[in-house]
């Protein structure tokens, strides 16, 4: 009874690659950026925090415009990097990782940045008396320590790339297969007469899989902090 | 990397830290000079002179303003000559008053830290001798989380041995225990100084403690250095320091 067609299926499948992999290449600038802004105090800071924010508070199709106009094929960025390495984002599905990594971006740096500044510095400044040197310090005391603070990060970027429409529409518009995902398949859907049917599957397959991953997140921190607590 | 012999020439009788050095904290100014050797040299002065922010400074933690800090012979801080060796660098081992375990590293990492960190390859021997000395054995798989005051400041004390410091440095080890656990752990710490031959420098503001440990003391009051000397300075300084 429940059963998705091939193209929906599709969607749900390309949405998850999407999800994970701007997840996955988000959470090394995102533990970076967030370690600066959590740490160092420079000229210029708050723009830079403004930055980060932005995608949060600005209209998701104006994100992707500004993209369009930047990583297009033919756009500055864009063009360098598929002259030089190869990498075209335009009308790709690794053009929609990047709207989702964009728009996913200020939610991971906040839930990391928050984790590094619950942590005590002065068990760094023990781990350096004791010769860690700057980068041995970070990995063996500060990442482990903001561990459940990178989890929630993670996940939380991983769902909103799950949910993400606006950015990923504008900038790499709706192509069943290829930048087709689940949010633009129920948009979709809802366009073409008789399509409510299957929409509401496909809608029952986003709430399953967000709502699955909020527990996993969940679960992980839970676990993640009791190690840290002694178990 | 210069480091102290470890073996063969006992590093105990060349260590030799001179310091000299001034820093202003807001309306506060620490300006203090000495000199100390091998055995127990304990910084001694009431609450708020100064004490920590001293030690801090030898362990690279706090740069001082000016000044010069010397560990046998090799030259920590020198604002004149802009040497200020980062802490990691200086193998100066740091008991701190409330421990400071890595919360998430089981006793057993927590103690072989520093031997980690040097990359040297471990050594079962001394490994076991620090623990026996310190009667740890029981908790090495367990959790800081898990600990009671004692064992935390016994484990934090093991670990600052085990990374084989030319220097070992402790700040009020004792203050977060109740009487009983003090008098338990006192025996280990005057147990470290006769075996283990590091040196150390121990900041107190507990006489009858400072007694048991130091067989040299520098007394500080508000920053400054105001005598330094044997065990008797506390028979004179206790009545106006402590009052």
């Amino acid at each position: 009874m429940f059963e998705l067609s091939p193209q929906d299926w599709t969607a749900v499948q390309l949405s998850l690659k999407v999800a994970a992999v701007s997840t996955a290449i988000a959470l090394p600038f995102g533990i970076a950026i967030a370690m600066v802004l959590a740490r160092k105090d420079f000229w210029g800071k708050s723009l830079l925090d403004g930055l980060v924010l932005l995608p949060l508070v600005l209209p998701p199709v104006v994100t992707g415009y500004l993209l369009l106009i930047t990583f297009g094929r033919r756009a500055p960025v864009g063009a360098f990097l598929a002259d030089h390495f190869g990498i075209v984002f335009s009308f790709r599905w690794t053009g929609a990782a990047l709207a989702c990594g964009v728009m996913a971006f200020p939610l991971m740096v906040r839930a990391i940045r928050l984790s590094i500044e619950a942590i005590d510095t002065r068990l760094e400044d023990a781990a350096a008396t004791l010769g860690a040197n700057p980068v041995w310090n970070f990995a063996t005391v500060t990442l482990p320590l903001a561990l459940p603070g990178i989890i929630a990060g993670a996940i939380l970027a991983f769902t909103r790339a799950l949910g993400e429409f606006g950015a990923t529409i504008t900038f790499v518009s709706n192509i069943p297969g290829e930048t087709q995902t689940i949010s633009a398949a129920i948009y979709t859907l809802t366009q073409v007469p008789n399509g409510d049917a299957d929409a509401l599957k496909l809608v029952i397959v986003a709430i399953i899989i967000s709502l699955g991953a909020l527990m996993m997140a969940e679960w992980l921190a839970r676990r993640a902090t009791a190690r840290l607590h002694g178990n | 990397m210069a480091r102290a012999p470890r073996n063969g020439a006992p590093a105990w009788q060349l260590t030799m830290l001179a310091v000299q050095l001034d820093k202003k904290l807001g309306e506060f100014a620490v300006k203090a000079s000495f000199a100390s050797e091998s055995g127990a040299t304990v910084l001694f002065g009431p609450s708020g002179a100064g004490k920590t922010s001293i030690i801090n400074m030898i362990a690279g933690l706090l740069s001082p303003d000016h000044g010069r800090i010397e560990l046998d012979g090799e030259v920590l801080f020198d604002d004149k000559a802009r040497i200020n060796i980062p802490t990691a660098r200086r193998h100066i081992g740091y008991v701190f008053q409330e421990g400071r375990l890595f919360p998430h590293l089981s006793v057993k990492r927590n103690l072989d830290y520093g031997r980690w960190m040097s990359g040297e390859a471990f050594d079962p021997t001394v490994f076991r001798h620090v623990v026996e000395l310190l009667d740890i054995g029981h908790l090495l798989d367990r959790r800081p989380g898990k600990l009671s005051g004692g064992e935390r400041q016994r484990v934090a004390v093991g670990r600052a041995l085990l990374m084989r410091p030319r220097l070992l440095l402790m700040d009020e080890p004792l203050a977060s225990l109740d009487a009983a656990r003090k008098r338990d752990i006192l025996p280990y710490l005057e147990r470290l100084r006769d075996e283990a031959r590091v040196p150390l420098i121990y900041v107190s503001h507990n006489a009858p403690e400072v007694r048991r440990i130091a067989t040299r003391v520098v007394l500080l009051e508000a920053g400054t250095v105001v005598a330094t000397g044997g065990l008797e300075l506390l028979d004179a300084a206790q009545d106006d320091v402590l009052a």
